[in-house]
């Protein structure tokens, strides 16, 4: 018997092979010319699987204080071996993740794959997006340089303007009134502690999720196969959709060494809290939107403060963008203000993105 | 649900006398399959190992140090003092002389001590005990403290790696 059969036979006696990889046989996916779409999700499940090991690897020469954060991000580019290959990819890999997220959860909207009964589905995915971004922000403060500085100064002071809990939000994230040491410390247990452990929680339940309903058929499509049952065409998962899928992880992985080995990420120079802030200074791309919206509102709209009422506004379109599958309306059409919205939101995001990247 | 087509895992379709270059083909294909995937992997692998080990540290090679000046120490007393980025021992003996050396225990590499009262060097942790020349005597070290010199320049005492 070869090794493999003898590992199989083992497992086998005590857990039952054949049940336990009876879900992976009969699973299948629906084929169909947007197929690939479906890769979205587990490319950025993949990221999301490097971030964890490199930022493990981080973990084992990085320090969470003001006085050697800097020095021990400088220490790992420039004295580890391989340092500055693992940071930028951590740094390149978190940026693609966002960007596959957003991607997945629009192509996720568009093909209506959060209508009855993936209704919770779309909601853990949204809430995961969210923490993705709590990451972003959390963990732009830890190499401690200027520009981290900065970004992490305006956006708790944004979060701070909401009304009634806002100045105790600020105090919260900071750990004190001003950006110090101590924010770098609480980011830190955020980044590496806090935010983990939901996003471990909240993906176990998506994917759960995703096995148990298994992948959705676009509407038409399935109007389609239920006239015509014969036209209906599925992939096996195993092994099929997943070679398929690795296939697709290679690739992503590719770009991401690609980026990471020729546009190495920089460290820029150490935080002073008591410097100016550098001219130009802009947030990470996917905060840039709501960053040129911030920008745009004037100072004072009717009675409110505009940024009370930018905060105000970004919270509501969150919330409203999270419960987005109960509030389609359930009519016949009921889809065609949510694609239109979808179509907005995108437009929107996009343009802002692009006005705030080039604006002055 | 009725008839679902589902793809077949790859299985050409055979004749006989066709199965056995088959066969070589195939497991020629997994050996580039498998052999490109091992070399890829190997591409991952080998940089982190090499992110895992340490680089050496920079400050090993401090030779000479001041330990101490003249006033600080009486006679059979003691002082722990940084030698490049570990602890060392300099020893004030009953007679006014100086000893030095590592206070690294040869045993487990804990820190030593002068113990005024028996007039030698000893290891709390598991009660080895040295002479004042570092020589392991009792208990557990199997090897002696190394052994540094000492200089007095002026007022103060140099130590140096002998």
């Amino acid at each position: 018997m070869s090794p493999t059969a003898r590992v199989q036979t083992w497992i086998d006696e005590r857990f039952g092979w054949a049940e336990l990889i009876a879900p992976l046989k009969h699973k299948t996916v629906p084929r169909h010319r947007l197929s690939y779409w479906y890769f979205l999700g587990g490319i950025t499940l993949f990221l999301f699987m490097i971030q964890v090991s490199t930022g493990i690897l981080l973990l084992l020469y990085y320090r969470p204080s003001a006085n050697e954060a800097f020095e021990s991000v400088q220490y790992i580019t420039t004295q580890v071996r391989f340092g500055w290959l693992v940071r930028s990819i951590h740094s390149w890999s978190a940026n693609l993740m966002i960007f596959t997220a957003f991607a997945h959860m629009f192509s996720v909207l568009f093909l209506r794959a959060y209508r009855k009964p993936r209704e919770l589905t779309w909601v853990t995915g949204a809430v995961l997006l969210f923490l993705a971004l709590g990451f972003g922000f959390s963990g732009y403060l830890l190499p401690w340089n200027t520009l981290a500085f900065f970004a992490t100064k305006v956006g708790s002071e944004v979060a701070g303007q909401v009304p009634i809990i806002g100045p105790w939000i600020m105090v919260f994230l900071r750990g004190g009134p001003d950006v110090s040491g101590a924010t770098l410390t609480r980011f830190f247990g955020f980044h590496v502690a806090v935010l983990p452990g939901l996003a471990t929680v909240l993906l176990g339940v998506h994917l759960a999720l995703v096995q148990r309903f298994g992948i959705s058929v676009p509407p038409r499509l399935e109007n389609d196969w239920k006239y015509l049952p014969e036209s209906q065409r599925q992939t096996r998962f195993f092994p099929n959709f997943l070679l398929r899928e690795l296939m697709a992880w290679y690739a992503a992985l590719a770009v991401l060494g690609l980026l990471a080995a020729f546009f190495p990420w920089g460290l820029g120079t150490k935080a002073d809290p008591f410097a100016s802030a550098p001219a130009g200074i802009k947030p990470e791309w996917y905060f840039l939107s709501g960053f040129q919206t911030l920008k745009l509102i004037p100072a004072k709209v009717f009675f409110m403060d505009g940024e009370v009422l930018g905060v105000l506004s970004f919270g509501l379109a969150g919330m409203l963008w999270l419960l987005l599958p109960f509030l389609e309306p359930k009519r016949e059409s009921g889809h065609r203000p949510v694609m239109a919205l979808g179509i907005a939101a995108v437009a929107y995001l996009a343009g802002m993105t692009i006005y705030g990247y080039f604006g002055k | 649900m009725s008839t679902v087509s589902t793809e077949e895992v790859l299985a050409p379709v055979r004749t006989a006398d066709q199965s056995g270059a088959e066969t070589s083909r195939r497991s020629l294909l997994k050996i580039f399959l498998g052999g490109g995937i091992a070399a890829s992997l190997a591409t991952f692998l080998y940089p982190v190992l090499r992110y895992l080990v340490p680089p050496a540290e920079t400050n090993l090679g401090v030779d000479t140090v001041v330990a101490a000046t003249i006033h600080e120490l009486k006679p059979n007393s003691s002082k722990i003092f940084r030698f490049g980025s570990r602890p060392a021992l300099l020893v004030r003996t009953a007679a006014g002389e100086y000893q030095a050396m590592s206070a690294t225990c040869t045993h487990l590499s804990c820190t030593v001590q002068y113990r005024k009262d028996v007039q030698q060097v000893w290891c709390a942790c598991h009660n080895g005990m040295y002479d004042l020349n570092g020589r392991n005597i009792s208990g557990p070290p199997p090897r002696p403290l190394e052994k540094f010199q000492v200089h007095i320049q002026g007022e103060e005492i140099h130590v140096q790696r002998a």
